[in-house]
Formats: structure tokens, sequence, C-alpha cells
């Protein structure tokens, strides 16, 4: 018991590292923090097999390497490490394992652009202490956050098929679409608007002009009023952004002209109800039980009002189409309206309805990008199992090209 | 005119459109600073636009009341609340509370605009159990197969369904996790290459009818 007992004590002896062996870091760096808006340093040293949790590391900050040092930080020597994903390879600061600290100017110790300060490291274990050397640095702002770069690539590529569709599409104008039920049936439903003498409500959504399910909105309500003009019928556009409802009255106005009916245009078919979201949904509910539209249309963004909205219409009995690209909401779209268009064929209605070759050829351009994000979804699922299982980070260089950093 | 209703707003837009995409990649203050400008020329269009709403509002409820269409008296009542909040807005220097005791304004909208909206949110409950009840009607395999997912689903998420059928724990988070999030990813992805589509139709121009009228002109 006694021998076991020494034995175990000398192994203990032999595994922990002496406390003699503490060292200052190895390539002790500061620089400017890559990639920011400025006012901020990063310091880079290599990882030692000593580093552990008992054995601390404080970093010191000067204005000049006469000044007083203030301690700024303070930090198990174990942690602050770059890992996978936190850098991209192709704009990290310092190689993966190593130490990575980035100091933001703080009320303690302000850090101002284009001034140099001088940095040092104390690493701490019990009653032994040692410095690093000081090291300088300049904080800058960036123009350009290369850790982006990929993003920006496949946006410029993205944009590139785009355009080679439309070329395309203008060359043979006879793409194949497949059918949307739910644009299929916009004529149904303003034919049987015509036919009860019924009007038809358009909502536009919840969403300003600076949202892109929104404009998409406007732009299937142009179509929508073309045909409700051909077809003599009552619309009405209750809104609850002002300035959504200016571009509206435009639109319908220009619809209304385009085919050949500016008689009938109506100026208060576009009107403005309220910005709050449940005064407007109690409103519209009233406008949907009092007049009784014969078909609702619900484009564009929504939240806690579509199901108020879509289920109050479905009393009435009007036929419903909605379109959009709030997900979370499509759930009740899909359980209370006629059809619904699905995230995308909303943003391809337009496409779709007005059958013109250069934005059809856009459509064309997105089934490409899909495809590609499809084949990058395979192959990035097939080369990480790969690397785990053979525990090797060689093919984050394909992977890091396909991830988000910021 | 068409250069003031065509040409200058698609200038306007395309200028701002490169400008806005690229500053997503411009870490440099001056970036935030744009943003930042726009942000304030948005906030200073939609005070103007409000005035553009009221006129509209107050429109269509004057003619109502003009015309005395049945349900005229609700617009009265728009007016007479509208000038009445305004009027006591107005001599609550736009305050809810001043020195912690509530003002007139506070009391309007914490006696009137909260019970009123509580109770528009309120009404959700109801809704949403006429519309499972109609969406889990199983008239067909589609649907079926959503009434047994919806009703595990139920089960693993309350005390009561997980005393009762220990394993749906399991099973619903397996459908939330894999079944559900992996469509509701295939749906963003979509949604998302269609955005993207969309904004670039309409920074270059070739999507222009959201200014009104044809897209040839």
């Amino acid at each position: 018991m006694i021998l076991a007992s020494l034995l175990l004590l000398l192994l203990l002896l032999l595994e922990a590292p002496a406390l003699a062996a503490i060292s200052a870091p190895e390539g002790f760096l500061a620089l400017d923090t890559p990639n920011d808006a400025g006012k901020s340093l990063s310091l880079v040293w290599k990882a030692s097999p000593a580093d552990r949790a008992g054995r601390s590391v404080q970093v010191w900050m000067a204005e000049s390497p006469d000044a007083p040092f203030k301690k700024v930080a303070e930090f198990p020597s174990n942690t602050r490490y770059v890992k996978p994903g936190d850098f991209p390879w192709w704009a990290q600061p310092v190689s993966k394992g190593d130490h990575y600290v980035k100091l933001a100017s703080s009320q303690a110790f302000p850090i101002e652009d284009g001034k140099p300060y001088f940095v040092k490291l104390l690493v701490r274990e019990g009653d032994q202490e040692v410095w690093s050397e000081v090291a300088e640095a300049t904080a800058a702002p960036n123009m350009f956050n290369t850790a982006q770069a990929n993003n920006l690539v496949f946006v410029v590529a993205f944009t590139g098929i785009l355009l080679a569709s439309i070329a395309a599409a203008r060359r043979n104008p006879h793409v194949h679409l497949r059918r949307i039920a739910g644009l299929d049936a916009v004529e149904e439903a303003i034919g049987r608007s015509t036919e009860m003498g019924r009007p038809i409500l358009y909502l536009t959504g919840s969403g300003g002009m600076d949202e892109v399910s929104t404009i998409a909105a406007t732009v299937i309500l142009g179509e929508v009023a073309k045909k409700v003009a051909h077809y003599d019928t009552g619309l009405k556009v209750p809104h609850r952004d002002p300035i959504v409802m200016a571009v509206c009255q435009e639109i319908v106005k220009e619809s209304y002209i385009a085919a050949g009916r500016p008689d009938a245009y109506k100026e208060d078919s576009n009107f403005f109800i309220t910005s709050d979201q449940f005064s407007y949904t109690a409103a519209v509910d009233g406008i949907m039980l009092r007049e009784k539209p014969a078909a609702n249309f619900f484009m564009g963004s929504y939240f806690a009002e579509s199901l108020l909205l879509t289920e109050t219409g479905a009393s009435t009995g009007a036929i419903q189409i909605a379109g959009t690209d709030s997900d979370h909401q499509l759930p009740f779209f899909v359980t209370t309206c006629d059809y619904t268009l699905i995230g995308e064929e909303l943003y391809a209605a337009s496409a779709y309805l007005s059958r013109e070759p250069v934005l059809v050829g856009t459509l064309r351009g997105q089934d490409i990008g899909k495809a590609f994000i499809m084949s990058v979804l395979v192959l990035g699922t097939a080369l990480a199992t790969v690397g785990v299982v053979a525990d090797t980070g060689i093919f984050n260089y394909v992977l890091d090209l396909f991830k988000d950093f910021k | 005119m068409i250069f003031l209703k065509r040409q200058l707003p698609l200038a306007i837009t395309f200028v701002m459109g490169v400008a806005f995409a690229f500053q997503y990649y411009i870490p440099h203050p001056i970036s935030e600073e744009a943003i930042t400008s726009v942000s304030k020329w948005m906030q200073i269009i939609s005070g103007f636009a409000l005035a553009l709403g009221l006129v509209s509002v107050f429109h269509v409820h004057w003619v109502k009341v003009k015309r005395q269409v049945p349900g005229w008296g609700y617009s009265l009542v728009l007016f007479v609340a509208t000038v009445v909040t305004a009027f006591v807005g107005f001599r609550s220097g736009g305050e809810t509370t001043v020195d912690g005791v509530k003002t007139g304004l506070g009391w309007l909208y914490d006696n009137m605009m909260v019970p009123l909206q509580g109770t528009m949110f309120s009404v959700l409950a109801f809704f949403i159990a006429s519309a499972a009840y109609r969406a889990f009607r199983a008239r067909s395999s589609e649907a079926g197969v959503l009434l047994i997912s919806a009703v595990v689903v139920m089960m693993g998420r309350v005390p009561l369904g997980q005393f009762l059928l220990p394993w749906s724990w399991d099973i619903a988070q397996w459908l939330l996790n894999v079944i559900n999030s992996a469509v509701r990813r295939a749906i963003l992805i979509g949604v998302s290459m269609g955005s993207v589509a969309l904004s670039v139709k309409i920074i270059l121009g070739i999507e222009r009818a959201y200014l009104g009228g044809g897209r040839d002109q």
C-alpha cells in the first residue's frame, strides 16, 4: 500500500509540469485587428504545451514604452485559442490552435485610431511570473472585410448567372415555367368577384418598401389591377404603411391606364388605415365582414395578424390567395387559404403573370443558383464527415469557402 | 416629366442599391455613418408620409360620414378619438409618465389601447383552434400524416402527453429538428435566392413595375 502510494506520488510529480519551466510567450505580436471598424488591437502568440488553468496571462498596455503600463485583461493560459470557424484560412491572423486576443476600446483603456500602443504579457503561476517582450501596434479601420471575400465572389457570380440567363431568355423566349396553382387562380378569383359583383381585397403585408417581399407584393398588385380594370371589378387595398400606399396608388393608376380603363380608376381604392398591427387587423377584418369581398389576396410579409386575417376571410366564403416569405406564418396561410405562394414563388409571381422573357430568364438563373447550393450542401456534408472520421482539418480549406464569416 | 418619373428613380435605385450592397463588405466607420444617415432620411420621409396617411384616413371616413353610408357612426368615433387623443397627447407633452405619474396620454394608452390590442391578440387562440380543426380533418393521406404528426408533437410538448406517452417527446423533437428544420431551411434557401434575384433585378432596372406602369416605358 505504501509502495503504491509512493509510486502514485512519483507519477504525479513526473506528470505535473515543473513550475520552474515557466517561460515568456513565444511569437508574441500585437497587430491592428483585421477587418474591423478600428479602435481595437489584436494580440497573437504561440500555444504552449505548458498552458493550463492554474497559469494565468495578464495583458498590460501603455501609450508609450516609458509610460506606466495598465492591466487590461487577465485569463487562464489555456484559453483564447483560434478555433476552426473563427477566421477563414485566407484571412486568419494566426495559425489555428495558437492564442488570439482582441482588445477593444473601453472606458478603462480607450484605443484611438492612428495612435501607437505598447502591449506586453505577464505569465503568472503561483509566485512565479515572467514578462514578454513589449510589442507595438496601431489601430486603424479597414475598407474591406477580407473574411467576406467569398460572399462577394458568390454575389458577383450569381449576378453574372442572372444576367446570362436573361440574355439567353432574350434569344430564346420560350422558357418552360412550372405551373403555380396560386397564380393560375388569380384570373379565377377576379372572375368570381366580377360575377358576384363584390370587390377584391388586396393586402401588401406589414412591411415597408425596404422589404423585398413588399416590393414583390406591389409588383403582383400591378398585374392584378390590370385584370381588375379589364373586368371592371372593385379593388380595395388597405395599407399599414403610407409610403407603400403612395407607391401602390401609382401602380394601380398606371395599371388602369395600361388596361385602357383610366376612367374606372378610383383614387380611394388604396387607403391608409393605421400602422398599428392589431388596429389594422381589426379594421381589415371589419371590411371583410361588412363588404364580403369575393377574393382576398394576402401578399408580402406577415406576423401574428396572418391567421386573424385569413380565418376571418375564410369565414366569409371568399376565395383566398396568399403569398409570403414569412416562413413562420406559412402554416396558417396553407391551412386557411385556397392557394399559397410559398417563399420564392412570391418573387416569381411577377415573371409568371407577365410572362416577359427578361423576367422569366431570371427564374432560370435562380434555379442554377439553387442547383449550386444543393451541390455545395452534398459536397460540404461529405467533406465535413470525412474530416471528422479521419481527424483532419485539410477539408477546412474547401469548407471555409462556403461559410459566412463576419 | 419621363425623366422625373422613370429615369431619375431608376438612377437613384441603381446608385443606392450598389452602394448599400457594398456597404455590407466595408467595416470602416464611414460605411456605418452612411447607413445611419440613410436611416435618418427614412425617418424624415416616414414623417412626411404619415401626413399622407392621415389625409387618406380622414378622406375615406369623411366621405362615409358625408354620405351616411351604413356604419358611418364608427367613422365619427374615429374622428372624435383622433381629436381627443391628439389633444390629450399635446397636453401630456407626448409623455405617458412624468416623474412616475401617469399622464392623460398614459391613461388613454393603458386603458384603451392595451386592452383593445390584447383583445385582438387573444382572439388568435380561438382562430388557431378553428384553423386546426379544419386542417386536421383527415380527408386525404397528406392530411392524415399532418394529423398524426401534430398529435405526436402536441403530446410531446405538454407534461400530460409526456406522462401518457413517454416516447412522444423524442419523436416530437425528431420531427421538429429533422423534418421541420429541413423543410424550413429549404424554403429559406429559396427565399434567399429569390430575394437576391429580385434585388438584382430592381437595382439593374430590369424589374421596374414597382414604379407604376408597364415595364417597357
